[in-house]
């Protein structure tokens, strides 16, 4: 122990600095601010989830809530049943007595009527015949919280018209084609037009995406050409997708027209380049960034002894990616993949760009037919004023959500199967 | 000198058959099949040069054409705030006008957000929080653009209403396309800023504790300093993504034109417009095909411009630690 | 004087460790530690590695609260008072029982901005001038002012290591600490820079109570006057084996596993 007293090191600091209860006071204005920058800075974490939570919610608002149905003709004039346990054959007579003209001839081309069978028969005695109609709607929050509010509104503008609850996401929602009612209107054209744009696009980009990262990371040598890439996959990571509908339109749909409207297969391809494979084409563009940047990273994170071993076995190059490195990268390469998938399925603007039709009813037959898409009819009907169109909107981003979570399950499954066989 | 290379050529032949070829060969064997495969490789990594050159060609080729046409000058395109092709006039302003006044309302909800956020989650949160909080934002980040063009319509807008007035705030209107796009960008900066916040290494942040910091003084003082430039990268991205946004605007700011500051009036984007303009039939080789080519042209310039700013503030400013 | 006043001020020891336990989530690191810490005295952490030296010291000024899964049983005493006793501020702790970390981790900063630091956000009240002066101090008493003098607007990154490590120092003097913990502050060091840093604990412990880890030997013996030896039980948990002066310890072990590790470690 030494004698002399402590010697503070700056006399003239210690002064400075706070002490005994001042310092205590100090500290206690210093955690005050601290806990109230927390809060701060944690409630801009739940304005996030406020924000999701209302999306979701303004979202099933819509597609669920009640509608007035009112029909032109009563059922009861028609047959002594209802008209759902009729059998075909009756049904049939039904419609046959009760529509004619154009759009007799219209349905019967489609396919004839006698051919159809009892749900796509009572549909059209419903849409033809009883002319049943949606006059109104009115959201989930309405229906839970002010039903009566409705039922007096109904009462007073459609008092012929009953209320029912509806969903509007249905089965009969995905599987009908589109149409000009609302209420009668499906997506089936526009998911199929998404699911054949999807296969494509990963068709093309799949494979070119790896291999590029494959390039990049494994022979690519630090050189003028092989840094422009690199740069150049990063800024393109960057261009707003809009900018890629227009490179799409200008080449593929204008100036490969006789390739992307299938033309050069012979006659009887669709009238202009404005096809699925064009979209495909500028969706798989559009993706590479993401998943070549993804790749290289997985393919970077194997270590370099596993290739080192490969090598002191004699394996060439290729042998040592192909069944050493690519193994290890592949959950990491899939999972961009995958996140290059669920952009392309919401992406928008780029193929109202190309020009995707946004009505059509029959379904796309493969590359080569014009084609519509689920981003593109929730645009469309959400565009629209009416009220209704707001609903089917709804139902539609519903679709394309469950669409894209279970692509995004589907990632995590395939990944946790290839991080476990490894 | 080339007679010496061939002998020196034929010299270690000989060396090599010297040594018993047929039982040890070691010279350099060609195979075709590697050289093919790292050919389509390449191929592969070239396309992307093809992309870009296709982007470029096309925007500037249309451009050009648009410019050549009679009614229209650069210097007009550039400095006029009318843009109206019925009668002959393109003045990029009114286009480019909204489109700056949504990212600036865009920029103003996303940064203290998406910074807030950011911080919550790398400085503050426990791992169980961060597990149920952050795949949250993430959820945010995959929500394609045109179900938020959706939730502008059909809750932001009339909600602004409500609050403002109907006829104060119109139906078709930038604040609540800017507002939108603001939530929607907030995911991209608070992830980006995270990347940044905990690439910083714990030493400092245990270096400010052992000074006697609080967690907020380590944070404010020491955490984000340090990833600045980071966090720079991630505001410079989140307006080049708010600026090529088009799903939000198409569907909530309004069609056609109009040069106007107030956000509560209907006000159409430079994207917007490309996408009114395209989605109806439009013929090729008119006015209104190429001018939507000028307009991308000013897009394109814009974000990459921005683009490689923020390359550059990351690799100009980054504090190297080890 | 401080506001953790000690009752008896004649106490020659300035943290006093009583049946110290430290937990990871269930493992226990360290179990039924107590020594006292001298004033005014260096004193070494030895013992192999994982066996909770470095646990131990960030028990002294509650470093060990940032992990979120680590939990300290028994008592801490300093200056009379249980630094884990329910109305202490691991703040204040802090600011009189500094550290220097085991690799040097200076503020991506100025130099000077390194050190005004500490001071500032304490609360630190004065001139622009007084505030020049605190920094040249603290850099004199970390034998840096004379290399740094000319560059204080630079970097504290664009320093040697071993100037980084006394910056560190320097910044921990900043906030008048009473007792600096250090934890292997040489072992990132080239041997020159080692021997000024152990020059500079000489100068310190003049007016500053040192508790320093470190793997070597002759740096525990050289420059401590105090050794703590620490060693592994059967269940992982460290423990302390002796305590001492650091002559006897090294001259004179008590324990046969004390005079194996060194003697071990000599060769
Ligand atoms: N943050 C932590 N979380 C969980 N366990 C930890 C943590 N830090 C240390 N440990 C464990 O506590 C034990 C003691 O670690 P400590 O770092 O104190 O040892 P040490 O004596 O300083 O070793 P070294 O000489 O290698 O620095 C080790 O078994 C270690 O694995
Ligand atoms: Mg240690």
């Amino acid at each position: 122990m030494s004698a002399e007293p402590i010697q503070p090191l700056t006399p003239g600091s210690v002064r400075r600095l706070p002490q005994g209860e001042d310092f205590r006071r100090n500290i206690a204005r210093r955690r005050f601010i601290g806990r109230i920058w927390r809060y701060l800075f944690f409630s801009s974490l739940i304005i996030g989830v406020i924000a999701l939570v209302t999306l979701l919610g303004t979202i099933v608002n819509r597609s669920f809530g009640t509608v007035a149905v009112q029909e032109r003709v009563n059922p009861a004039t028609l047959a002594d049943r209802p008209l759902e346990d009729l059998s075909q054959e009756e049904l049939l007579a039904i419609a046959q007595a009760n529509i004619s003209g154009n759009v007799r001839r219209r349905l019967d081309r489609e396919e004839p009527l006698a051919e159809r069978n009892e749900a796509e028969l009572l549909r059209i005695i419903e849409e033809f015949v009883l002319q049943r109609e949606v006059v109104n709607s009115w959201p989930l929050s309405e229906t839970l919280f002010n039903y009566r509010h409705i039922e007096e509104q109904a009462a007073e503008e459609f008092p012929n018209a009953r209320l029912e609850f509806r969903s509007w996401v249905s089965w009969d929602f995905i599987v009908r084609p589109m149409s000009r009612t609302p209420a009668l209107a499906g997506i089936r054209t526009a998911l199929l037009g998404s699911i054949w744009m999807i296969v494509i696009t990963m068709l093309l980009a799949f494979p070119i995406g790896v291999g590029a990262a494959i390039y990049l990371e494994e022979y690519a040598r630090d050189n003028l050409i092989n840094r422009i890439i690199q740069t150049n996959i990063n800024n393109l990571a960057g261009v707003p997708s809009i900018i890629y509908g227009m490179l799409g339109l200008a080449i593929f749909v204008r100036g490969l027209e006789y390739f992307t409207s299938g033309q050069f297969l012979g006659p009887g391809g669709a009238p202009n380049g404005r096809t699925l494979i064009s979209a495909a084409l500028t969706m798989a563009l559009l993706i590479l960034p993401l998943i070549i940047i993804n790749a290289q990273e997985s393919i970077r994170a194997v270590p370099n002894s596993l290739r080192q071993a490969s090598y002191g076995l004699g394996a060439t190059q290729w042998q040592t990616i192909w069944n050493h490195v690519l193994p290890v990268a592949l959950p990491g390469i899939l999972t961009g993949t995958i996140l290059g998938m669920s952009r392309a399925v919401g992406e928008t603007a780029p193929l109202i760009v190309i020009g995707a039709a946004t009505y059509i009813v029959t379904d796309p037959s493969g590359p080569f037919s014009s084609f519509t898409a689920l981003p593109i009819q929730i645009y469309n009907w959400t565009s629209r004023p009416q009220d209704q169109f707001r609903d089917i909107a709804g139902a539609g981003i519903v679709v394309l959500l469950i669409l894209l979570l279970s692509l995004n399950a589907a990632a995590i499954l395939l990944r946790n199967r290839f991080r476990r066989s490894i | 000198m080339a007679n010496q290379a061939r002998v020196g050529v034929e010299g270690s032949s000989t060396v090599l058959s010297g040594v018993g070829s047929e039982t040890l060969n070691l010279r350099k064997r060609s195979r075709p099949g590697e050289k093919f495969i790292q050919g389509t490789l390449f191929i592969c990594g070239i396309i992307s040069i093809f992309t870009t050159m296709g982007i470029v060609y096309v925007l500037f080729t249309e451009s050009w054409r648009f410019f050549g046409s009679p009614e229209v000058s650069i210097s007009e395109f550039l400095t006029s705030t009318t843009w109206q092709p019925r009668v002959g006039e393109f003045g990029i302003w009114p286009l480019l006008n909204s489109t700056l006044i949504t990212s600036f309302i865009a920029m103003v909800v996303a940064t203290p957000l998406g910074l807030g956020s950011a911080i919550y989650l790398s400085e503050y949160a426990t791992p169980r929080i961060r597990s149920i909080l952050k795949p949250i934002l993430e959820v945010l980040a995959g929500i394609p653009t045109v179900v938020y063009g959706y939730f502008a319509i059909s809750f932001m807008t009339p909600l602004l209403r409500l609050i403002f007035g109907t006829s104060t705030v119109q139906i078709y209107n930038m604040a609540s396309a800017g507002l939108v796009m603001g939530i929607m960008v907030l995911p991209l900066i608070s992830s980006m800023t995270e990347d940044a916040l905990s690439a910083v290494p714990r030493s400092l942040r245990e270096g400010a504790y052992g000074l006697g910091a609080t967690r907020l003084e380590t944070a404010l003082n020491i955490v984000v300093p340090s990833a600045l430039s980071g966090i720079i990268a991630a505001f410079i991205i989140g307006i080049s993504r708010a600026v090529g946004e088009t799903m939000i605007v198409a569907i909530a700011a309004g069609a056609g034109p109009r040069f106007t500051f107030n956000p509560f009036e209907a006000a159409e984007t430079m994207t917007g417009h490309i996408a009114r303009i395209s989605s109806g039939d439009l013929g090729f080789d008119t006015i209104d095909y190429n001018s939507i080519f000028a307009i991308g042209l000013t897009l394109f310039i814009m974000t990459l411009v921005l683009n490689i700013l923020s390359g550059y503030v990351v690799r100009r400013f980054r504090e190297v630690y080890e | 004087m401080s506001v953790l006043h000690d009752p008896n001020p004649l106490n020659p020891n300035a943290i006093e460790a009583r049946g110290m336990s430290i937990y990871y989530g269930a493992f226990r690191a360290v179990k039924e530690v107590s020594f006292s810490i001298e004033s005014q005295k260096i004193t070494a952490l030895i013992g192999p590695s994982g066996c909770g030296k470095s646990t131990v010291l960030r028990s002294f000024n509650r470093m060990n609260d940032l992990i979120a899964v680590a939990r300290t049983e028994g008592e801490v005493i300093f200056h009379g008072q249980n630094l884990y006793g329910p109305d202490v501020d691991a703040v204040e702790v802090r600011r009189r029982i500094g550290m220097v970390f085991q690799k040097p981790n200076p503020f991506p900063k100025s130099i000077y901005e390194n050190i005004a630091f500490g001071p500032r956000i304490n609360g630190w009240k004065g001139t622009k001038a007084e505030m020049d002066d605190l920094v040249e101090q603290s850099l004199r008493g970390a034998a840096l002012w004379d290399e740094v003098k000319d560059k204080l607007k630079e970097s504290g990154l664009s320093l040697s290591g071993g100037q980084q490590q006394r910056l560190c120092i320097a910044r921990a003097l900043a906030v008048e600490p009473e007792v600096i913990l250090m934890d292997e502050p040489c072992s990132a060091l080239d041997p020159i820079s080692t021997l000024k840093i152990e020059e500079l604990m000489f100068e310190l412990r003049r007016q500053y109570t040192i508790i320093i880890v470190t793997h070597n030997m002759q740096q525990a013996a050289r420059a401590s006057d105090y050794t703590a030896f620490f060693l592994m039980d059967q269940d992982r948990a460290g423990m302390l084996v002796e305590y001492g002066p650091t002559d006897q310890i090294f001259k004179d072990p008590k324990d046969e596993r004390t005079e194996q590790y060194i003697s071990g470690r000599f060769g």
